[in-house]
């Protein structure tokens, strides 16, 4: 099997969310902890569900991801699309800049 | 249009009332995921590629400027600018945050807007013709009955867990602008020989994985036995719809697999059993909800006035969007105008929260204060005096409205792809905007003429490829996008499946391919007036296979 | 398992029978359709109230004929998004008139008790210890409907043309004295 990691969305905002090797919830995918061997992704995915019914996460997988010279990258087009965080087209979202009103959690 | 009396404002209040509490007990972890996800379905939350999507309904497409300005609200707060507006007339978010949603529904409770039943398996938003009420060729407005089958349909006890999704839509008109033949029920309004209007039911038609043309099973049902019909097609398909397999539970495969002669007896004979229960239809509810719909203070004016001709003559790219996106009306003086939601290069079916603003202002000011929304994925402004175009046209060229392509090549339909969508194989906006700019020309545009291009990316077709005269299916070959052209579909009155033509091609060669297959139209067209489907009807898909793969035959065929 | 009937947990007073196992010496029995097809003369004869368990993919048009002699229907939810004994409860109030319990087993949310209701069916089978405030509290979140069910709650559009509470359900044919409700 390849290097794998966990994905999952959070369950307030629904944002993508990686698993790292602290067992906290990142949205970044280079915070993401690889996972080399199957152990390594069965525990994964045993934090995962234990996460799930703490209502952290939703709709927890494995995805398989390419360790190369400059880095970590995801080997599929969706788990690529998906690490980016948005849609591959510029948007027209007019003058909007942020959420009126917005909390911290910002994005 | 409809006003909530106190039934349906308290009805709406209730809803959201339930689903914060779904909500609450969501988080708090009293209920599963498994357990939330039709309750979150229902009022139309799903979880998609990079976040939530809240799909909000817009009736039968209807909806005043305040209901957009609200729409604009809600993407500005709680979203991120923008909205877009899909091919059931409904309008989707996003980035909506679940723990927001309950704020966002109290937001459209105040402006008689939900999102009840825009997912899961039950009956969906019903959808109309976008020119209802004020097409030339209108039979009956089919809303008054839209409207009708919404309230039916809404948390029916019995059919809130059925098989699968339920559509319906209804036409009122000669031309059917509601594609009624490709929905699980179909409603198609027409006159009997006595004179009576009532309804001519198709079922069993659909796109999706197994496309197929619907059936009609019944030519004529009376008004006042129209829910009760409905409701022994939905009883006998609950308790017959395939439960063991998700991709052959909608009611077309049970209409195919049980044959529509026997369909149609069963249903039949549920129906005389409760025709004329407290489900038939008194007249005086009709006309009760008929009054909704009554068409706005019209003034009395001229049609097609010297000043008006004078205004297009004076400006060709004033006159080409008159030709294009403004349709004629049953007022005299008055116009239909489509505004396209398809700039070039645009994401086909977008408006930021400006351009939702401007539109919402534009109504107020130009008609009446409504709009619609087409399943086309763009907008209408229904009542528009003549007189009033050219200003109408400057506001919307200010805002990047009025693009001059309504019914042609750039006029795409396209479903979100894989720049969203949790169960797309490849993207959708990125061909679709290629296209766009390859074809962007506006005297080229006209020369082509009439051509729809759908575009979806997966098998279930949300951009309704199947129908269109070019269809493209976004697949996954070896974890590459391609694409897969068919040809020859329609979704009006002459309703056909477009057929494959080929191999799938590259990101990089599907625009080419369609670069193709239009210059083989005009290769072969008899004149200007022989619209692309006539060409491809007459002539057959042979001259494209040729123009697209020549002599190589030798190329392995695409995975399909 | 108890049962949630009538606003309360009340025990289960009745035995399901296996098809293939001797009758209790008294009491209520559940049995399935083809027992009840098989048994049917003695059944019918005996002095004990009889309940059929329906499967989901069993038409309650098959108990036609039974349905004078039935005191209990059983239904089931094999999941909670299997719909059809929504339907299966309907005909049984509506077409057959029934009027004896409806039970409901099976994979069943409190968010669906409300339809479950106005669908007819007036018993749930819970698991032991189950709290049924939630489900309580679920028939309370709504005070309008839209279409005529197999309760006896009014519809909108009823309420709207001046109708007053009706007995009887969606399937009674609308005579005079319940079109005169309307008021026109």
């Amino acid at each position: 099997m390849s290097t794998q990691m966990v994905t999952a969305n959070r369950l307030t905002d629904g944002m993508v969310v990686y698993l790292t090797s602290q067992g906290d919830w990142a949205t970044q995918f280079s915070a993401g902890a690889v996972l080399a061997d199957e152990t390594a992704a069965e525990a994964a995915m045993a934090d995962a569900a234990k996460a799930a019914k703490q209502q952290m996460i939703v709709g927890q997988y494995l995805i398989d991801v390419l360790v190369e010279g400059d880095g970590v990258k995801p080997t599929s087009t969706r788990e690529r699309i998906r690490a980016d965080r948005g849609p591959t087209i510029t948007v027209d979202a007019g003058s909007w800049t942020g959420r009126i009103g917005a909390g911290p959690n910002g994005e | 249009m409809y006003r909530y009396d106190e039934f349906d404002a308290t009805f709406v209040r209730e809803r959201v009332k339930q689903f914060t509490g779904q909500v609450e007990r969501r988080l708090a972890g009293e209920i599963t995921e498994e357990q939330f996800r039709p309750l979150r379905l229902q009022n139309g939350v799903y979880l998609q590629l990079h976040a939530y999507m809240l799909r909000i309904a817009i009736p039968y497409g209807t909806l005043s400027s305040k209901q957009m300005r609200k729409l604009g609200f809600i993407a500005r707060r709680y979203d991120r600018g923008f909205g877009h507006f899909t091919t059931r007339q409904n309008i989707q978010f996003n980035w909506p945050q679940l723990d927001e949603v309950p704020a966002i529904l109290e937001h459209l409770a105040e402006v008689e807007m939900h999102a009840i039943q825009t997912s899961g398996n039950c009956i969906r938003n019903t959808t109309a013709d976008q020119h209802s009420g004020v097409a030339v060729d209108e039979i009956e407005d089919p809303r008054v009955y839209a409207e009708i089958i919404r309230q039916w349909s809404t948390l029916h006890p019995e059919f809130a867990f059925l098989p699968r999704k339920f559509k319906i839509a209804v036409t009122g008109a000669a031309h059917d602008r509601a594609a009624v033949r490709v929905h699980d029920i179909g409603l198609r309004m027409l006159k009997n020989d006595a004179g009576e209007i009532g309804f001519e039911v198709w079922v069993g038609g659909g796109l999706g994985r197994t496309p197929i043309i619907g059936t009609a099973i019944k030519p004529f049902v009376e008004k006042q036995h129209l829910l009760s019909y409905l409701e022994a097609v939905l009883r006998v398909y609950n308790q017959l719809g395939r439960r063991d397999n998700l991709y052959k539970a909608r009611i077309k495969i049970l209409v195919n697999a049980t044959g529509a002669a026997e369909f149609a007896r069963l249903v039949e004979e549920e129906w005389l059993s409760i025709k004329d229960s407290a489900l038939t239809l008194p007249l005086e509810e009709i006309e009760r909800i008929r009054q909704y719909f009554a068409l706005p203070d019209y003034e009395s004016l001229p049609d097609w006035t010297p000043e008006f001709e004078a205004s297009r003559r004076a400006n060709p790219e004033f006159a080409r969007w008159v030709q294009s996106n403004v349709k004629p009306h049953r007022q005299a003086g008055y116009a239909i105008v489509d505004i396209s939601l398809k700039p070039e290069g645009g994401a086909p079916g977008d408006a930021s929260a400006d351009q939702m603003d401007i539109v919402a202002d534009l109504a107020d000011d130009y008609s009446f204060g409504e709009i619609r929304v087409s399943h086309h994925q763009n907008l209408v402004l229904p009542h528009v005096r003549q007189q009033d175009l050219f200003a109408l046209w400057q506001r919307l060229s200010g805002a990047k409205l009025a693009t001059a392509n309504i019914g042609f090549i750039t006029d795409i339909i396209a479903c979100p792809g894989l720049d969203y969508c949790n169960l797309a194989n490849a993207r959708a906006i990125p061909v679709a905007q290629r296209i766009s700019r390859a074809f962007s020309d506006p005297t080229r545009l006209a020369e082509i003429g009439e051509l729809r291009v759908n575009i979806s990316g997966c098998i279930n077709a949300c951009g309704h490829h199947h129908v269109g005269n070019i269809g493209i299916l976004g697949v996954d070959k070896h974890g590459e996008e391609f694409y897969q052209v068919t040809l020859g579909g329609s979704s009006r009155d002459d309703a056909s499946i477009g057929k494959i033509v080929g191999p799938a091609f590259s990101t990089e060669d599907i625009a080419g391919a369609v670069e193709t297959v239009v210059n083989t139209y005009l290769g072969a067209r008899t004149s200007q007036s022989e619209r692309f489907i006539d060409t491809y009807r007459r002539i057959g898909i042979d001259p494209f296979k040729e123009a697209l793969y020549g002599n190589s035959q030798a190329r392995r065929p695409a995975a399909e | 398992m108890a049962i949630l009937k009538h606003g309360a947990l009340q025990p289960n007073e009745w035995q399901e029978v296996s098809d293939d196992a001797a009758l209790p010496e008294t009491g209520s029995v559940i049995v399935s359709l083809e027992r009840w097809r098989r048994d049917e003369a003695s059944l019918r004869t005996s002095n004990r109230a009889i309940g059929v368990r329906l499967q989901n993919t069993q038409s309650p048009l098959a108990l036609t004929n039974d349905i004078d002699r039935l005191s209990l229907v059983v239904l089931d939810f094999p999941k909670f998004s299997d719909g059809r004994a929504f339907s299966q409860a309907r005909l049984l109030r509506d077409r057959l008139g029934f009027t004896g319990e409806i039970r409901a087993t099976g994979n069943v949310l409190r968010d669906q008790y409300l339809f479950m209701t106005r669908c007819g069916i007036d018993a749930v089978e819970l698991p032991d210890g189950t709290p049924i405030e939630g489900f309580l509290k679920a028939l309370g979140e709504f005070s309008v409907w839209y279409q005529p069910a197999a309760d006896a709650r009014v519809p909108a559009m009823a309420l709207r043309h001046g109708g007053k509470p009706q007995t009887g359900s969606a399937s009674t044919v609308v005579n005079d004295s319940v079109a005169a409700m309307w008021a026109y």
